[in-house]
């Protein structure tokens, strides 16, 4: 009963705290940490000392029952940086705590019990059991926790059900398709009631409406269990569409840490910049950051500050007129936005770096 | 230019000083431990004076229909059944059926000791990269020397008798089972075992859950391969009184008894098969869920 109160506390806050994570691979890590920390780059390190350099003075804050993006091309560390968080990496040096327990300081029990109770993971692969059915898969963290096999059955009913997997429990994986095992991955995260849900290139493996319908499976789950996501995807779209916060990784560091809008609006470098040119801003911009002060007298609607460019084009359109008041929460008007700055903030793109020879 | 036609050898007497003293070596260490070896090996005694005494007292309609269900349970198929029946049939029928019964309990004995050694061994094995490279030229060793020759300690040890027997089947038998458990246990998917560990798994809930039962097929084929290297055996291991199949076929070799040899040579080649097909089918049996594929 103990772990369970402890278990209870621990969920009120999940937040993830990174700071000063490093992580080099190779024979003798530590040995070259030093040196990494005073501006060794990679390639030095890669080409001169055979070591690899993972992971560079991470510093993320995570709060607690939102949904953390990192996203980055193969090889940035993305999936690295998410299996620190469990550890399933070792880190060379830096902090990983998780509602306020270091998870690098503990020992393999209580790191045991952090994984059963604390945390959950989906896999790009799946990483499902072949030879065990789709129940018996859903169940395994409870069972791994010794949770009694009648409780480990209901539960997991429960969750194949929500996830729409209702009639296949007592199929094996290799049964289904890419979509329907990564709904029993997500099951199995889910049934194991972690506060913290690691994701790691969830939905990568599997096309694109599957993805969209897996996208909009988890942002439904996560409006009712407000759980911590962090989520790995490389993915711009997938990012803006989940992320209640984005952090773009390249070579291992974090180069930009922000609201999806923060990273379209203002792309800290080229890289990012050719990440985000080919969104689609109406649907990432808020109403609130192009907005002029003030009502406007043609307005005949409201919506909210915290609409999309894309919502408030549609508004206008449908009412035929070319201006919208913008709301706060409490109804109140603080602006209005006409069609104008609307389609000027949607197709505003920095003309150097959207000029046709670039888009190769 | 002597040394150039003659390989310069070491000097003969001290070679001889040298064998000499470890054979008399060991022979004084077999005469002080003897006693203590054979009550070490008293359990598999025991249980290979049971297990043929009960293949050969119970009465072989009995015995007969016990092959032949198992061979139905194990495999589903009614061409294997039909196949063991009929083959068990014909090697009473040529009055084969006692020293059969001989040879399938040494073989029985054997796999089991083959089994639970060297499964453990093998799960070790696949744990430490230090054991394994310490362990695979033991197993060289064992699978390369020709069996007469660690025949001689054995006997030197134990005398002759069914436990040097066992002892010769098993050092030969045993390898596969190691080798390719360790391999199953290696090759079981990085992805499976990392969310096996991700949701808290220990070490034995991983081995029982995840890397046991992945690398089954792989551990199947090392049993498979072990019964089938016991039965090998069972000629030599004749050589030291291992009573069964053998014994004819090396009087047969003695005396030129053509007829005698082929006749239990071919019921050793029945007696594999039968367990061949039957333990294969069984450990397909085993994989059933991976046979069934999404969009086929």
């Amino acid at each position: 009963m103990e772990s369970e109160a402890k278990v209870g506390m621990d969920k009120q806050n999940s937040s993830v705290e990174i700071r000063g994570l490093y992580k080099i691979f190779g024979k003798r890590p530590k040995h070259f940490l030093q040196a990494v920390k005073d501006g060794m780059s990679k390639q030095e390190l890669q080409e001169k000392h055979g070591h690899v350099l993972g992971l560079k003075d991470i510093n993320l804050s995570m709060a607690a029952g939102s949904i953390q993006v990192v996203m980055g091309l193969s090889g940035s560390g993305k999936s690295t940086l998410i299996r620190h968080i469990n550890r399933l990496i070792d880190p060379t040096a830096g902090e990983v705590i998780v509602g306020g327990e270091d998870v690098c300081q503990m020992n393999s029990r209580a790191l045991r019990e952090f994984r059963r109770h604390q945390t959950a993971m989906v896999f790009q692969k799946f990483g499902l059991l072949p030879h065990r059915t789709v129940i018996n898969n859903v169940v395994y963290g409870l069972e791994v926790q010794g949770v009694p096999r009648d409780r480990q059955e209901s539960e997991a009913r429960r969750w194949i059900d929500r996830v729409g997997l209702s009639g296949f429990e007592d199929n094996f994986p290799n049964q289904l398709s890419g979509g329907m095992q990564q709904r029993v991955g997500l099951a199995r995260a889910l049934a194991n009631d972690a506060p913290l849900l690691l994701m790691d290139e969830a939905f990568s493996a599997l096309d694109p409406l599957i993805r969209m319908d897996m996208q909009s499976v988890l942002l439904d789950l996560q409006s009712e269990l407000k759980k911590t996501i962090v989520f790995i995807t490389h993915d711009v779209d997938e990012a803006l569409r989940l992320g209640d916060r984005i952090a773009i990784l390249r070579d291992g560091e974090v180069i930009q840490e922000g609201t999806g809008q923060d990273i379209v609006l203002e792309p800290a470098d080229e890289y990012i910049q050719n990440f985000v040119k080919d969104v689609n801003r109406g649907r990432v911009i808020l109403t609130e950051s192009v907005m002029s002060d003030g009502p406007h007298a043609d307005a005949v609607s409201e919506i909210n500050a915290t609409d999309h460019l894309e919502t408030a084009a549609r508004k206008m359109s449908e009412d035929e007129v070319v201006a919208v008041n913008i709301t706060d929460d409490e109804g109140k008007v603080v602006g209005h936005l006409d069609m104008e700055s609307t389609v000027a903030a949607i197709v505003k793109q920095e003309d150097r770096h959207s000029s046709p020879d670039d888009r190769t | 230019m002597e040394w150039l036609n003659e390989f310069p050898a070491m000097d003969k007497t001290a070679l001889r000083e040298l064998k000499k003293g470890i054979d008399s070596g060991f022979r004084a260490w077999t005469r002080e431990h003897g006693d203590a070896v054979e009550a070490f090996f008293e359990p598999i005694k025991q249980m290979l004076i049971w297990s043929e005494k009960f293949l050969l007292n119970t009465p072989w309609p009995i015995i007969l229909f016990g092959i032949v269900a198992i061979a139905w349970f194990a495999s589903r198929s009614w061409k294997i059944t039909l196949m063991t029946f009929l083959t068990m049939v014909l090697i009473g029928y040529f009055d084969m059926w006692d020293n059969t019964m001989r040879t399938i309990s040494i073989m029985l004995v054997s796999t089991f000791v083959s089994i639970v050694l060297g499964i453990p061994i093998g799960i070790a094995m696949s744990k430490s990269d230090k054991l394994q490279s310490l362990v695979t030229p033991i197993l060289d060793v064992m699978q390369t020397m020709p069996g007469f020759v660690y025949l001689i300690p054995v006997v030197m040890l134990l005398g002759i008798g069914k436990v040097p027997g066992l002892l010769a089947v098993v050092i030969y038998a045993i390898p596969p089972i190691i080798r390719l458990t360790n391999l199953g246990i290696r090759m079981v998917d990085k992805e499976v075992l990392e969310a096996a560990d991700a949701f808290g798994s220990s070490a034995w809930q991983r081995l029982k859950n995840v890397q046991i039962p992945l690398a089954m097929p792989t551990i199947m084929a090392g049993i498979n391969q072990t019964i089938m290297m016991a039965l090998a055996l069972v000629v030599i291991a004749s050589m030291i009184g291992v009573k069964g199949l053998g014994q004819p076929v090396l009087q047969a070799i003695a005396n030129q008894y053509f007829t005698l040899g082929m006749f239990n040579g071919l019921a050793i080649v029945g007696v594999a098969i039968i367990f061949d097909r039957v333990s294969q089918a069984y450990g397909k049996r085993l994989q059933s869920h991976s046979e069934v594929v999404h969009g086929k």
